[in-house]
């Protein structure tokens, strides 16, 4: 292969793994709009609080540490962490939605909003705001195997990314679509009342998508956090995840993981080839800009439900 | 076909009930009962409370005064998920669908409270949870043939028309296999045709499934002809109860409906 094509392929190939960790924190933004029509802003804070925790369950000088002595393995940081989530979203059903149903979606949006800063105000209390390095055992660095085999350069890290990513989508795919939970979320999502009527609980559903959420935010921090450490700036991924739903579709799972790759792909290939024309440092703006594009001329997204109104 | 049929022939039984929004009376010390395996409806002027009735029966408003006896088990209010997984299923005035999802998976939606099997199982779709899934999806389809449905299975049912939804509203309800069904308006805003598709499901579902019902309905003519027993609100009060002949020459339901004059 000529260098153009590698160069090519490996500016591909590192826009599909951005765009799969995009993916992955959309993901959490997806469930939540499906099954409740909220926003939840908190969804960035999400990531940073899961990771936090997880450090925390693992490192030594963290709560753990410091009271018994002792820090958890990975796995089992991990799945106290979950556990840790889920009770995260068990509190804000019980604490924050409950009061608030039948609301317009703007005034659960604020709620969410507010979600946020609570959650990053307790995060930042319990384990400090310096910048941890997380690491779970993924390894760094160039992949041999695709170096030596194809002479492409890409990280091991973000393939790992891009398979727990990959696993996670059709993991949920199959939850959705095929047990009675997934069927009762999807009827949530369309209307409460009749959901009442033939018996689902919202309150058990509303604690299952945002632990769901929780558990996907886990992943996400988990993956970004090993790429560039966990620290503040973990919640601001969120806002990248914005033109992702757009491009997507606010209540499509596989809208959130073409709309992703779509961005990730997107955005390096415009740095590389357009960024020497207009300046350079496009790939900060360019998903926004995509994200316009589309409102402008498909608002629902590739994937979402057609707005139609029925006159 | 109910293990829980009440000995005295009484399903469900509204003592004193009194519910009010803020300053407004919706309903005032109401009581009556509806009988095993009777047709029973609810008529009356518009802004009367019925509606608000079929809502504290089923568990979506809590009255402020009385109790709901049912199946011989009183408490002084329901709760939808309680009342849905007792076997009590309901349609509303304004049509409420799944809207995103096909005609089938909206009645699959139905057999909720009667599925039982681990969501692990469910979603590697084997073993115990795969025959459940057959046995609940036969069902389905059942019910698909008996309101004659077979044609729009697959279709959202955002895309169908008033009618159709309205069967398929009935169709999600009675995939419940209910022993009580909640009818608000069931006819409302149909053709002639349509309506007497409609009291035929009724009629049907009362006499096939052995089903009892409760139905508001504004048609006098469907009325009479179908129920066993009627209720007459006005102002959130029960101005009558009985047969339809009974109701029909009571003057007191003659005012409600054509107006008399206060001096």
């Amino acid at each position: 292969m000529g260098g153009e094509v590698i160069f090519f392929l490996e500016i591909v190939i590192s826009g599909v793994m951005a765009g799969v960790m995009y993916a992955l924190v959309a993901l959490g933004f997806v469930l939540i709009f499906k099954a409740s029509g909220i926003f939840n802003f908190a969804q960035g804070v999400m990531c940073l609080f899961a990771a936090l925790a997880l450090y925390d369950f693992m490192a030594p000088g963290g709560w753990v540490d410091r009271w018994f002595g002792f820090t958890f393995p990975v796995w089992m940081a991990i799945v106290l962490t979950i556990g840790v989530m889920v009770v995260v979203a068990w509190l804000i059903e019980r604490l924050v939605l409950q009061h608030l149903v039948k609301q317009e979606p703007i005034i659960l949006f604020m709620a969410t909003l507010g979600l946020a800063y609570v959650l990053e105000g307790v995060g930042d209390i319990l384990f400090g705001s310096d910048v941890k390095p997380l690491d779970i055992g993924i390894p760094q660095g160039a992949s041999d195997w695709a170096l030596d085999n194809y002479g492409i350069y890409v990280e091991k890290l973000e393939l790992v990314a891009a398979i727990t990513g990959a696993v996670l989508v059709t993991i949920l795919g199959i939850f959705f679509h095929r047990t009675r939970i997934g069927r009762a979320l999807r009827a949530v999502a369309d209307d409460h009342q009749a959901a009442l009527s033939v018996g689902i609980s919202l309150r058990t559903i509303w604690v299952i998508v945002w632990s769901v959420s929780g558990i996907v935010a886990l992943v996400a921090g988990i993956m970004w956090g090993s790429k560039s450490g966990v620290q503040f700036s973990l919640s601001l991924i969120a806002l990248k995840a914005l033109p992702v739903l757009i491009l997507g579709g606010f209540t499509s799972v596989p809208g959130a993981i073409v709309g992703g790759l779509i961005i990730g792909v997107g955005e390096k290939l415009a740095e590389v080839y357009l960024g020497p024309f207009v300046g350079g440092a496009i790939e900060n703006w360019f998903a926004y800009m995509l994200a316009l594009v589309f409102l402008l001329f498909r608002p629902q997204g590739l994937f979402g439900e057609r707005i139609i109104e029925r006159v | 076909m109910n293990p829980e049929r009440p000995p005295n022939g009484v399903l469900l039984e509204v003592h004193n009930i009194s519910l009010a929004f803020g300053g407004v009376k919706a309903i005032e010390d109401v009581s009556f009962d509806i009988r095993d395996g009777e047709i029973r409806a609810i008529i009356g002027p518009n802004g009367a409370g019925k509606s608000s009735m079929l809502n504290v029966i089923n568990g979506f408003y809590h009255p402020q005064q009385g109790s709901i006896t049912y199946k011989g088990e009183t408490r002084s209010q329901m709760k939808p998920h309680h009342a849905a997984s007792r076997g009590i299923a309901r349609t509303f005035q304004n049509i409420a669908l799944f809207k995103g999802m096909s005609t089938l998976d909206n009645i699959m939606t139905g057999r909720n409270t009667l599925m039982k099997k681990n969501v692990i199982w469910q979603a590697l779709y084997y073993g115990p949870a795969r025959n459940e899934e057959l046995k609940h999806r036969e069902f389905a389809e059942h019910i698909i043939d008996f309101l004659e449905i077979q044609a729009i299975r697959k279709t959202p049912v955002g895309r169908l028309p008033y009618g159709m939804q309205k069967r398929v509203e009935l169709g999600r309800a009675l995939a419940a296999e209910p022993d009580l069904l909640l009818l608000d308006e069931p006819m409302a805003g149909m053709n002639v045709e349509e309506k007497e598709d409609m009291c035929r499901f009724v009629l049907d579902v009362n006499e096939e499934f052995a089903t009892t019902i409760a139905l508001i309905e504004h048609d006098m003519g469907v009325v009479m002809d179908i129920s066993d027993r009627v209720v007459v609100l006005d102002y959130g009060k029960k101005i009558a109860d009985g047969t339809p002949d009974e109701v029909r020459g009571n003057q007191g339901v003659i005012d409600a409906y054509l107006g008399v004059s206060h001096e």
